[in-house]
């Protein structure tokens, strides 16, 4: 286990290095002139120039990738070329409203998706094994932000019962609005990201439940819950763990999207405007942050994954795909 | 480690046992009892049409200024009404469809050629191509195609092009994965064996034994991957980074309408209730043909 620990371990700086890598490559290498498009048309050659080298994408890519990495191994992530405050300050003042909102969304959802997605798999002929397949079909085929529109339609602008958008001024000094602007946004997330985790649930469920020992406790007289209770929940929680640190990252996501239906100030409000603003320091810090979250996840569910099925770590250290069996 | 990273993007039932080419099957008929598979042909064949019909003619043409009053509700001249602009909504949505076409062919189109590509080299060369290519490819699966689409579009601007690289570079990885996993399973089999003791080039066993017997499976996620291009291309043209027009979206027809959705519903529900419908058309024929090459999966996923 310690070994594997250590190798993943090393897995994933070499993978935070390469994405890193692989984000400025991306943004300063492929065409397109930052300062050009900062200033805007009409601008002199010396003004570009003075605010090229004030950005520093007047020097080699070479030595702008070192001083990027430098600059990130002492924890500065930049300057933004359009507000010129900087990067971390930026984003750390918007996570009092992304960390929430995808942390909420993401615990309504297995909240709601791992009850509904066992018992559609222990009556999956019944009323509700069929009526949850079919609405979580649909849930992810549907957009998201459709569904953030739509719900804004309903409950704010004709029920007027929650607020349409936007976060209160004081922010979470008044607890009570910043709450309530949070729910339209933490219910649409968590909508999608049930439909998708209730069908893994489900499967997961449905894999073990096929089993030979639910089976042979089924025939020592036990019920097919109590069955499942003993035996299942270990075996069928190693596929859902892994699903649920997928979707731990898909909230981030999910949320950086629909800020923007709800108009609320945070991570990806912040992305969209830097995008848009070809805000370079704050679309890579930003981009390369929320890819870092995913890859500590994915770490962490694997490890997890390990510590609840010991068989996975009987394999070599490169181990086989934690699937159904 | 790497395989476990993106153990649950594939789903269960994406490693089908090899058929030996060859080995008779009888596809067609149980093709035609899948349900899923009937239904989301038709579902999918529905769009494409329209599509098609669109490339060629709309009721209005499609331009930034409409011709009809603003906001205008359903009426003789204008069958869905028209938005704030004064556009035909009709005429954008069969545009829309369109659109939707070209982004899930071409980054299917995009994502199954580099993606074929590599899984095989990685499953039939030596050992630290296979690495070297399994961790970039795992890499890639982790980085979300959303932000690799921001990346682009900061570089290249919002454009057609740019959502159509993002979403065939993200989904040419998920393939690799795929090819990878089916192809070397193939490889190892004892009638691959036979084939090079008896003569058979490398391109030989790829293309007779190796490219069959992955198809079905390949098939399933290509079909998933245009619905999820689909859902990817509406959630980027709804925050402003799509295709520009003279390109509907019905992404960014959501956006427009969004503002105006009290006085004009239809012109809001209707794009997402489209871009639905086709992502669950893909979904069910995915489904049915998974559950072609695979008929034990009936019913219970």
């Amino acid at each position: 286990m310690l070994r594997y620990v250590a190798v993943r371990l090393v897995t994933l700086v070499v993978s935070l290095v390469l994405a890193a890598v692989v984000v400025f490559v991306v943004l300063r290498l492929l065409p397109g002139d930052s300062a050009g498009t900062t200033l805007g048309v009409g601008t002199t050659t010396d003004q570009l120039d003075q605010l090229r080298s004030e950005l520093g994408t007047d020097r080699s890519a070479l030595t702008q990738l070192g001083q990027w990495a430098g600059a990130l191994l002492s924890g500065d992530l930049g300057t933004s070329f359009v507000s010129r405050l900087p990067v971390g300050e930026l984003i750390s003042s918007k996570l009092p409203i992304t960390v929430p909102l995808s942390l909420a969304a993401f615990v309504l959802s297995v909240l709601v998706s791992v009850p509904l997605g066992v018992i559609a798999a222990v009556r999956r002929r019944g009323v509700i094994g069929v009526a949850v397949s079919a609405v979580s079909q649909l849930g992810v085929a549907v957009p998201v932000f459709w569904v953030g529109v739509l719900l804004v339609w309903v409950f704010a602008l004709r029920l007027g019962v929650l607020p349409p958008g936007g976060f209160p001024r004081q922010g979470w000094d008044d607890p009570g609005a910043a709450v309530r602007s949070l729910v339209l946004p933490v219910v649409t997330v968590s909508i999608a990201m049930s439909s998708v985790m209730v069908r893994y649930v489900r499967s997961a469920t449905l894999d073990v439940l096929d089993q030979d020992y639910i089976r042979t406790a089924r025939s020592l007289g036990y019920g097919r819950w109590q069955a499942l209770a003993r035996h299942g929940l270990r075996n069928g929680a190693v596929p859902v763990v892994a699903i649920l640190g997928i979707e731990l990252a898909t909230s981030l996501l999910g949320a950086v999207v629909i800020e923007n239906v709800f108009a609320l100030p945070g991570l990806g409000t912040l992305l969209l405007d830097s995008v848009n603003g070809r805000d370079l320091p704050v679309v890579q810090a930003l981009v390369l942050a929320i890819t870092a979250v995913v890859l500590v996840v994915n770490f962490f569910v694997d490890l997890l994954q390990r510590a609840v099925d010991p068989r996975l770590r009987l394999g070599s250290t490169l181990g086989t795909s934690g699937g159904s069996r | 480690m790497t395989d476990q990273l993106d153990a649950p993007r594939v789903p269960a039932g994406a490693e089908v046992e090899p058929v030996e080419a060859g080995t008779p099957r009888r596809a067609s008929a149980r093709r035609l009892r899948s349900p899923s598979f009937v239904v989301g042909a038709a579902m999918v064949s529905v769009v494409v049409l329209v599509g098609l019909v669109a490339f060629f003619w709309t009721p209005y043409t499609i331009g930034s200024r409409g011709t009809g009053e603003r906001l205008g509700g359903p009426s003789a001249e204008f069958w869905l009404g028209t938005d704030k602009l004064g556009r035909d909504v009709l005429s954008q949505l069969m545009a829309g469809a369109t659109n939707a076409v070209v982004v899930a062919v071409c980054s299917v189109a995009i994502a199954a050629a580099i993606g074929i590509a590599l899984g095989i080299l990685a499953a039939s060369t030596t050992r630290w191509v296979d690495v070297a290519v399994l961790n970039v490819v795992d890499l890639m699966i982790a980085f979300p195609t959303l932000l690799l689409a921001m990346l682009i579009v900061t570089v290249r601007g919002a454009s057609l092009s740019s959502v159509i690289a993002a979403i065939g570079i993200s989904g040419a990885a998920v393939i690799a994965r795929i090819t990878r996993v089916n192809a070397s399973r193939v490889l190892r089999e004892d009638y691959v064996v036979a084939a090079a003791a008896s003569g058979t080039g490398w391109w030989g066993t790829v293309r007779r034994h190796v490219l069959p017997n992955v198809a079905p499976t390949l098939l399933v996620q290509l079909m998933l991957l245009a619905g999820a291009a689909i859902l990817a291309e509406a959630s980027l043209s709804y925050l402003g980074l799509g295709p520009r027009p003279p390109y509907a979206s019905w992404g960014r027809m959501l956006n427009e309408a969004q503002s105006t959705i009290t006085a004009a519903p239809l012109a809001a529900i209707l794009p997402g209730l489209l871009i639905a419908w086709t992502v669950l058309g893909l979904n069910l024929l995915g489904d049915g043909i998974r559950e072609r090459s695979d008929p034990s999966l009936r019913g219970d996923r």
